[in-house]
């Protein structure tokens, strides 16, 4: 699968608190409510200009913080294909395997504000076709993969009633 | 080959000798989700089609960080909580009993057990010599409903800890600098490990300050080996029996070994709006900050050995009428003991608002948001943009001595001279 879309830019440590606010708590039990806020506080631009397809290209430590798992899932609901990212905190990563949100580690120096991109998971490749480039990425672990493969954490023990790991 | 804590204690709970990179499906012992995540994941258990949990009385969920709550939302979602507790016969800790990671150590969890928590700060048990990490709410939600989770098992890094604290330096300066050493992605993915004299010596709530904030250097959890002081928090709440000693081996295999000694550690203080941005209190960064509200609580330091230490140099004072202080006692047994002991009365002499168990300000709930341009001086962990409900709001981390003496001067204060 492709997946094709452009580029939006941050900085390093967008904590989980940059992407759902602890102030919105209150909309947590309604997410797509809570999506029309997502990155609020890193970007204000972001939500509402955001289009389905587009990636989060992001610096160091991304997703660092609370392990609320409605982080990387506003960003999903939002339309967002995969987040890009030289490296991810812990709970932030697990939580998007879990949820089917694509995390890549890759060298995002390579790619700027707006860059149109297509992300071959599979293959490990990011083409970022504004520059003429090539970014590969290594592949998940094993578990993950197989985690990722189902459509995420709940499909994953629904077919296998249970780990399949 | 020898092997470190989390190692022995993922092995006992896999039926099989697992070292640093195994992954696994590990059985669990205790499982706890708060009013922000809880909801979440009863709906994903719903979703996976279980209605039962696999340790309804080790299963518990908080309702901490909306307590009381101050908006029908989440009076709804802690409505999904309770119906969904009634229905299971899993436990509810209701609003007042007080944060998730002190009530777990105190009544729930063990050495050498498996503690999945759907809060970053789960890692705080890691004090009692327990396997204690910070997961999403569907990973909880798998936990409750199957008591079990796969991992990944960290490699460790180990901190052997020498030396005395020097008289206003707390364990809370000790952690503040390890992370402003180490970066707040320092030991991520890593299992940290605490050991060494000044580890030995050092009470359980102070270790649970340590633990507590491993996950702000990026780790999985953070570990201390159970010996007797932990067998004297077991003892005094009823679980001697539970003791177990766990430790790791000699020739363990550790990743990184750091070697710090405290007695060279001043007060710390995180600098908005990163935890590992730290300076000590003698930088000219520290001088003259003035500060509109101190908040002394949370799961790092809302412990009754950090009311003591604050009330201690409040007593007889008066707050600084440009600054408001916050007391959150961590939890119904501290907030007990520090009624009893005349803590609070010192408090409230001193001019502070006192708030119910819980997690209060921290999260940006309620409670003590700041406003526009404000500064906040707390006890808690963390102090990114937006943290307390304000992305217009700066948060600066440090010990309740510092927080004591901040109240005190309203401006960002060295302890010592109160001490
Ligand atoms: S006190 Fe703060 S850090 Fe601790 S659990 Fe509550 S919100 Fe999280």
């Amino acid at each position: 699968m492709i997946l094709q879309g452009n580029s939006w830019k941050f900085g390093d440590d967008i904590s989980t608190d940059h992407i759902a606010p602890g102030r919105l708590f209150h909309l947590r039990s309604n997410l797509p409510e809570l999506a029309k806020h997502v990155l609020v506080d890193a970007r204000e631009d972001f939500a509402p200009n955001v289009k389905k397809g587009d990636f989060v290209v992001a610096g160091s430590n991304f997703g660092l913080g609370s392990s609320r798992e409605h982080a990387p899932t506003i960003i999903k609901i939002a339309g967002v294909s995969a987040v890009i990212a030289k490296s991810f905190a812990r709970i932030f990563f697990r939580n998007c395997v879990n949820i089917g949100l694509p995390a890549i580690i890759a060298d995002t120096d390579k790619i700027d504000e707006g860059d149109k991109l297509e992300v071959e998971l599979s293959a490990g490749v990011i083409n970022n076709v504004t520059k003429g480039i090539k970014l590969t990425f290594s592949p998940l672990p094993d578990v993950m993969t197989r985690i990722l493969a189902d459509g995420g954490l709940v499909e994953h023990i629904k077919k296998n009633q249970g780990f399949n790991l | 080959m020898g092997k470190t804590i989390v190692e022995k204690i993922i092995s006992a709970h896999t039926g099989k000798e697992v070292s640093a990179g195994d992954f696994v499906v590990a059985d669990v012992d205790v499982v706890l989700a708060q009013d922000g995540t809880g909801p979440l994941a009863v709906r994903q258990i719903e979703k996976m089609g279980f209605d039962t949990a696999a340790l309804p009385e080790k299963t518990v969920l908080f309702l901490d960080h909306a307590a009381p709550s101050p908006k029908k939302e989440l009076s709804n979602d802690h409505i999904t909580l309770r119906n969904f507790a009634r229905k299971t016969g899993v436990q509810v800790s209701d609003i007042g009993d007080g944060v998730c990671h002190q009530v777990i150590p105190e009544k729930y969890l063990n050495p050498g057990e498996i503690l999945i928590g759907a809060d970053s700060h789960t890692c705080t048990g890691g004090a009692l010599g327990a396997f204690a990490t910070g997961m999403g709410s569907t990973d909880v939600g798998v936990g409750i409903a199957m008591g079990k989770t796969w991992l990944r098992v960290p490699e460790t890094f180990l901190f052997r800890i020498t030396g005395e604290f020097q008289k206003g330096v707390y364990p809370k300066d000790l952690i503040l600098h390890i992370i402003g050493t180490i970066g707040a992605d320092g030991a991520t993915y890593k299992a940290m490990e605490f050991a060494g004299p000044a580890i030995k010596a050092m009470e359980m709530t102070d270790r649970m300050t340590l633990s507590n904030m491993a996950v702000e250097a990026g780790a999985k959890c953070g570990l201390i080996a159970s010996d007797a002081v932990t067998k004297t928090f077991l003892v005094e709440r009823g679980r001697g029996d539970k003791f177990v000693s766990i430790t790791a081996d000699e020739d363990a295999v550790y990743e990184k070994v750091f070697d710090i000694d405290v007695s060279g550690l001043k007060p710390t203080i995180s600098f908005p709006h990163k935890v590992d941005n730290t300076r000590t209190i003698d930088s000219p960064d520290c001088a003259g900050v003035k500060i509109d509200q101190v908040f002394i609580g949370t799961c790092t330091n809302g412990r009754i050995k950090d009311l003591r230490i604050a009330a201690g140099m409040l007593k007889g004072r008066k707050r600084h009428p440009d600054t408001r202080l916050i007391v959150t006692p961590a939890s119904r047994e501290i907030y007990g003991q520090a009624l009893e002991e005349g803590v609070l009365k010192i408090f409230n002499d001193f001019g502070a608002s006192i708030n119910t168990p819980g997690c209060g300000a921290c999260v940006g709930v309620h409670q003590g948001a700041l406003g526009d341009g404000e500064r906040c001086l707390a006890t808690q962990n963390r102090n990114f943009q937006g943290r307390m409900g304000n992305t217009k709001g700066f948060i600066y981390l440090a010990s309740p001595a510092v927080a004591a003496a901040t109240a005190i001067e309203g401006v960002i204060a060295d302890p010592r001279k109160y001490l």
